[in-house]
């Protein structure tokens, strides 16, 4: 370590604890403390990176969120790298291992550094113009600028981390703690109101926490002095939470706010071990003070990016925080006052600031006044029109400003330097504000956008630097006076506090610096992770591009990882400069969440892997398991698919599984079925509309097969409903349509039918529904419960009995979905693994066989029954499903009636459900595979073919379609045009398995 | 994210809820009465208003009560809420 770099004289940094650390695979050291920038900048390392298109040299320009260069990756764990770390914020830790990004092979000799070269080729808005055309070979180009663009590498390995979610209330959120915050915090928590104070960093007290000069003092203590006993005092006040390391992202309506806990990034990985990495504090807030500060402005000039070159309120912090020295022989440059505090933090240290160019012509305030007595250069009215160094600043050239500030006179002078600190006056940070829906105005004194507070959303209040006061006096009386109003506080003790500090006397303020150089030969560089410069801005406003929002994406600029924080202005101003337009009139563009990156792991939180979406299983589902069923995801319902047998394919099961049911006996666990229980005494009224057909007339004991409709007239949902009572009913839905189907029954009971006398119970979990298929089904029902009638006379399909099977009351429907005799048993289902079991036993003789939702679905589509969702999309109607048998004609209405005869639904050649055959009975066609009639170009689609199976049961393959006017073409030719064949196909019935039902009563 | 205070159960965060588009749009008693115009109309027709929007909303994860709201699509701001059948408090 250059230990002349690390001054002895600290209150922040421990230098009695030394921190081993990595950086590019060399071994460094730091103290307790520091962040990775300011340990490397003690290192004497300001090169950390390469900029994203012309690959010039970049180092360290700021401490903090706003940084464009120092993004590197932390860690080369494959699970826990993490890209795109800001170097000034990730706080130092006893192993940490760190890497350049967007360099290779290294960031001293970059390959990419040709770009630099080559830059006069590459203006704003290339690859948009060069890759254009020819089209089609955009997949070609897209390698090599994937390959060649990106930041950091992203993990390979699943990320190992714990993140957390928590909601938060509370009466006043205070956003940022700096002095402002503080005072806001401390009034609110003392008049009782639960306060959360939110700070980014690991300390409080922002920037006046090292101011320690005798300029800034209140009540006649240095500034820092007084603020450190504020902070301790509000330590101590209960109903305050602190919460540092912790970063707002996002500030949405109603005061509702996202922000990330840093729990452990700044702890070395032993320490790590079990512990939650980030936290997503979900704020819900009565009232938010934002309190975020503002961010120093760089100065637009030729090669205003070289390493060495940093914010110099940045310098001032590395001197007085961390006790780092930016540099041995430093310069400054500035347009406002905030220099000179970092010329006299320099000073004070012993480091040598050589000149400080100053572009105002007066700028005298006690701040300047007390510079001038140390014997530090000032240059009036100069600005610097280039810089030289290539992997850090060597010199500066200083020119005399013209009287307007448009160009430069007089000789040319070059000053060494081996760091220059820039000023452009600052920015408030509204992000948080605009998000939240507030607007700005324009300040034009100082060209700030700052909240307008006629046009704040919520209740929130904007105070200190983020509402643009930037002196000590205003900052603390304006904070003070307004959160008193905000809190409606009584008269307290900060009302008149003794403050002394030094006043800008003098503004001048240049966009783009001019130059002694021709534009077109200068680099004066705006946006510095993306390599925007001003050039860029006005070539986008040659090319005819005038909105702010159109210029930004043009010319990328702001559209880096710091999202312009650093810069946006400047684009503004030029734009402004450039086309006479007032700043306030073109707007800024917008801030959008999250204010800094967050990680993926803080989003998502504990809601990974098997608690990413909730997992239904039925009754049954242990045994399906230990009986090797395999699986297939229905909504959130895990539903068999299919049971293969020794190493069976699943067309081999689903195969034998369908020949098993229709030759003898197969079981299928139904329980994922919806089930509404229907009670009232307006029932089977509330049936007759929200059904097509009839149900006044349905016998108690008795089911019938419904179809739903939405208003529209399309098909919705089906299934068979049971009378159980003169007032009871028990309704049956699809699978997935289960509880948007209740929804929608309780929105016609609600809304439009208020006088219906009828109740909506949801029973899918409480029953369990298995149902037995088969010639013997009968036989194994018979085993089960021996005393049920189970003649056609006493129990005929589409009937229902009440049953016990022991003492376990179960319902038994004479139902059926395969065509096969069958029954379906509801149980209640903590008593349905038992009672399936028994029917498994009882059915062995029989050879029972339990089948998935493939088999279903394959002996369904032999009977040529619908599935919603499959062969419907809601576009079709009961009539294009040819399904006109299920209209309740005389009914006066129903849900979508009066859409089956508008002109639409009416048309002939509305597509309508077929079935389908294939000319070759082996051929399986794909689901979704298109039908036409002839090959000849252009070729005319007719449909398409929603399900398709190989039918072991007739011993060829099947499949239903939906064709245009397909009612009347049975016996049509058509072909399925696949990728390297044709398929002749012909239009069928649908119904292609036992079309007289006879297997019903077998 | 906002917050609604549903006139059942009282003020509640805005994921309970769903929205059931505009208010006030009352299913024909005969719609075999009208001609398709005048059935499209009800069917199809809403409105998408920049400012004041009369809408229904379910607490679905709460009492699954229908409800009525003015909203400011422009700020979500919410001006009113009242139970169905009632007359809406501000025009």
């Amino acid at each position: 370590m250059s230990n002349n770099l690390r001054i002895n004289k600290n209150n922040f940094i421990d230098q009695t604890v030394r921190i081993s650390f990595k950086f590019n695979g060399k071994k460094l050291f730091g103290y307790k403390g520091d962040t990775l920038a300011s340990a490397l900048l003690a290192n004497n390392i300001h090169l950390v990176g390469r900029s994203f298109k012309y690959h010039r040299p970049r180092g360290i320009m700021t401490c903090g969120s706003e940084e464009p260069n120092a993004i590197i990756q932390v860690g080369k764990d494959p699970a826990l790298t993490d890209p795109n770390v800001r170097a000034t914020e990730i706080e130092l830790y006893e192993g940490l291992e760190a890497f350049s990004q967007n360099c290779w092979p290294s960031v001293n000799f970059d390959i990419g550094g040709i770009n630099n070269f080559l830059s006069p080729l590459l203006p704003a808005g290339f690859y948009y113009k060069t890759f254009m055309w020819p089209a089609s070979f955009w997949e070609k180009y897209e390698f090599f600028i994937r390959h060649s663009a990106g930041l950091g590498k992203s993990p390979t390995k699943p990320d190992q981390d714990l993140y957390d979610h928590q909601y938060v209330h509370c009466d006043v959120l205070v956003i940022g703690g700096g002095i402002s915050g503080i005072l806001s915090a401390k009034l609110s928590a003392e008049k009782g109101l639960n306060t959360i104070l939110i700070d980014d960093k690991s300390y409080l007290g922002g920037s006046t926490i090292y101011q320690d000069d005798d300029i800034f003092k209140i009540n006649n203590e240095t500034s820092n002095v007084w603020l450190k006993n504020q902070i301790e005092k509000l330590k101590r006040i209960p109903n305050l939470t602190i919460k540092n390391r912790t970063s707002v992202a996002a500030f949405h309506g109603y005061n509702y706010l996202l922000a990330r806990e840093n729990l452990t990034d700044h702890l070395s990985a032993h320490e790590r071990k079990g512990k939650i990495r980030q936290r997503l504090l979900k704020i819900r807030a009565k009232k938010v003070v934002i309190a975020t500060g503002a961010i120093e402005r760089p100065l637009i000039f030729s090669n205003n990016d070289r390493p060495g070159i940093i914010l110099s309120s940045s310098i001032k912090k590395y001197i007085d925080y961390y006790g780092v020295k930016t540099g041995e022989n430093i310069s400054l440059f500035t347009n406002n006052d905030s220099a000179y505090e970092t010329a006299i933090s320099l000073n004070k240290s012993g480091v040598k600031v050589k000149v400080i160019i100053d572009i105002r012509e007066n700028p005298s305030s006690i701040l300047s006044e007390k510079i001038e007595k140390t014997g530090i250069k000032i240059l009036r009215g100069y600005t610097i029109t280039n810089t030289d160094g290539y992997k850090r600043i060597k010199s500066i050239d200083v020119m005399k400003l013209s009287k307007d500030g448009g160009s430069v006179i007089g000789k040319k002078v070059t000053y060494k330097c081996d760091c220059l600190g820039i000023s452009g006056g600052w920015t408030p940070m509204v992000h948080l504000f605009t998000q939240s829906g507030g607007k700005l105005k324009f300040r034009n004194n100082d060209n700030v956008f700052i909240p307008d507070e006629n046009k704040t959303p919520s209740e929130q209040i904007s105070v200190g630097s983020s509402n643009g006061d930037f002196e000590l006096d205003d900052v603390i009386n304006n904070t003070v006076k307004n959160i008193k109003i905000f809190l409606g506080l009584d008269k307290n003790k900060y009302e008149n506090l003794d403050i002394k500090c030094s006043k800008e006397k003098q503004k001048r303020n240049i966009w783009l610096l001019p130059s002694n150089e021709a534009i077109s030969k200068t680099k004066p560089f705006l946006d510095f992770q993306n390599d925007s410069t001003a050039k860029d801005v006005k070539l986008a406003l040659r090319e005819g591009f005038k909105s702010i929002e159109h210029v930004k994406r043009y010319t990328t600029t702001g559209m880096g990882t710091d999202q312009g924080k650093l810069s946006n202005m400047h684009a503004l101003g030029i734009i402004a400069d450039t086309t006479g337009t007032n700043m306030g009139e073109l707007g800024t563009t917008t801030f959008r969440p999250p204010y800094t990156p967050l990680t993926f792991g803080a989003i998502v939180g504990r809601n990974v892997g098997e608690f990413f979406d909730h997992t239904r299983r039925t009754a049954i589902h242990d045994w399906h398991v230990e009986n090797k069923a395999e699986f297939e995801n229905v909504g959130q319902w895990k539903r068999p698919w299919y049971f293969p047998k020794n190493g069976e394919t699943m067309y081999e099961a689903v195969q034998r599984e369908s020949k098993a049911a229709r030759v003898s006996a197969g079981i299928l666990d139904a329980s994922t079925l919806g089930k509404i229980d229907i009670q009232g005494e307006d029932a089977s009224e509330f049936l007759n509309r929200v059904y097509t057909n009839a149900w006044s007339k349905l016998a108690i004991g008795k089911c019938r097969y419904g179809l739903m409709l939405n208003e529209d007239g399309m098909v919705y949902d089906d299934g068979v409903t049971t009378r159980l009572g003169e007032n009871h009913y028990i309704m049956t839905t699809t699978t997935g349509g289960a509880a948007n189907v209740l929804s929608k029954l309780e929105d016609y009971l609600q809304t439009e039918w208020p006088e219906l006398n009828v109740y909506l119970t949801t029973v899918t979990d409480q029953y369990s529904t298995m149902s037995i298929c088969g010639p013997n089904s009968k036989k194994i029902i018979k085993k089960i419960i021996p005393s049920l009638d189970l003649s056609d006379e006493s129990f005929p399909h589409m009937s229902f009995k009440n049953s016990k099977i022991d003492n376990v009351n179960c319902r038994i429907m004479r139902i059926s979905f395969t065509g096969e005799h069958s029954y379906e048993i509801n149980v209640q289902s903590n008593y349905a693994k038992d009672v399936w079991e028994r029917c498994i036993e009882a059915g062995k003789e029989f050879n029972i066989t339990p089948y998935g939702t493939e088999t279903m679905h394959l002996l369904r589509a032999e009977k040529g029954f619908i599935i919603t969702g499959q062969d419907t999309d809601g576009t079709l109607t009961p009539s294009d499903l040819q399904m006109d048998w299920i209209i309740g004609k005389k009914k006066y209405d129903f849900i979508g009636k009066r859409s089956l005869y508008r002109s639409d639904t009416i048309r002939e050649d509305r597509k309508q459900l077929v079935g389908l055959l294939t000319d070759d009975p082996k051929e399986v066609l794909e689901e979704g595979a298109q039908l036409v009639e002839s090959l000849e170009k252009p070729i005319d689609m007719l449909g398409h073919v929603t399900s398709s199976y190989f039918s072991p049961n007739l011993n060829k393959s099947i499949a239903l379609a939906v064709v245009r006017s397909g009612k009347k073409l049975k016996g049509k030719k058509l072909i399925v045009p696949m990728e390297n064949k044709n398929i002749n196909v012909t239009i069928t019935d649908t119904v292609f398995y036992d079309k007289e039902n006879k297997r019903l009563n077998a | 994210m906002f917050i609604i205070n549903c006139p059942y159960c009282g003020e509640r965060d805005q994921t309970e809820f769903s929205c059931g588009g505009e208010a006030h749009i009352e299913r024909p008693k005969q719609p075999t009465e009208l001609s398709d115009d005048q059935w499209a109309e009800y069917l199809f027709m809403r409105k998408n208003i920049k400012g004041i929007q009369f809408e229904r909303w379910n607490h679905i994860h709460g009492c699954r009560k229908w409800f009525n709201v003015v909203r400011d699509t422009s700020n979500d701001k919410i001006h009113a809420v009242y139970k169905m059948g009632e007359r809406p408090p501000i025009k």
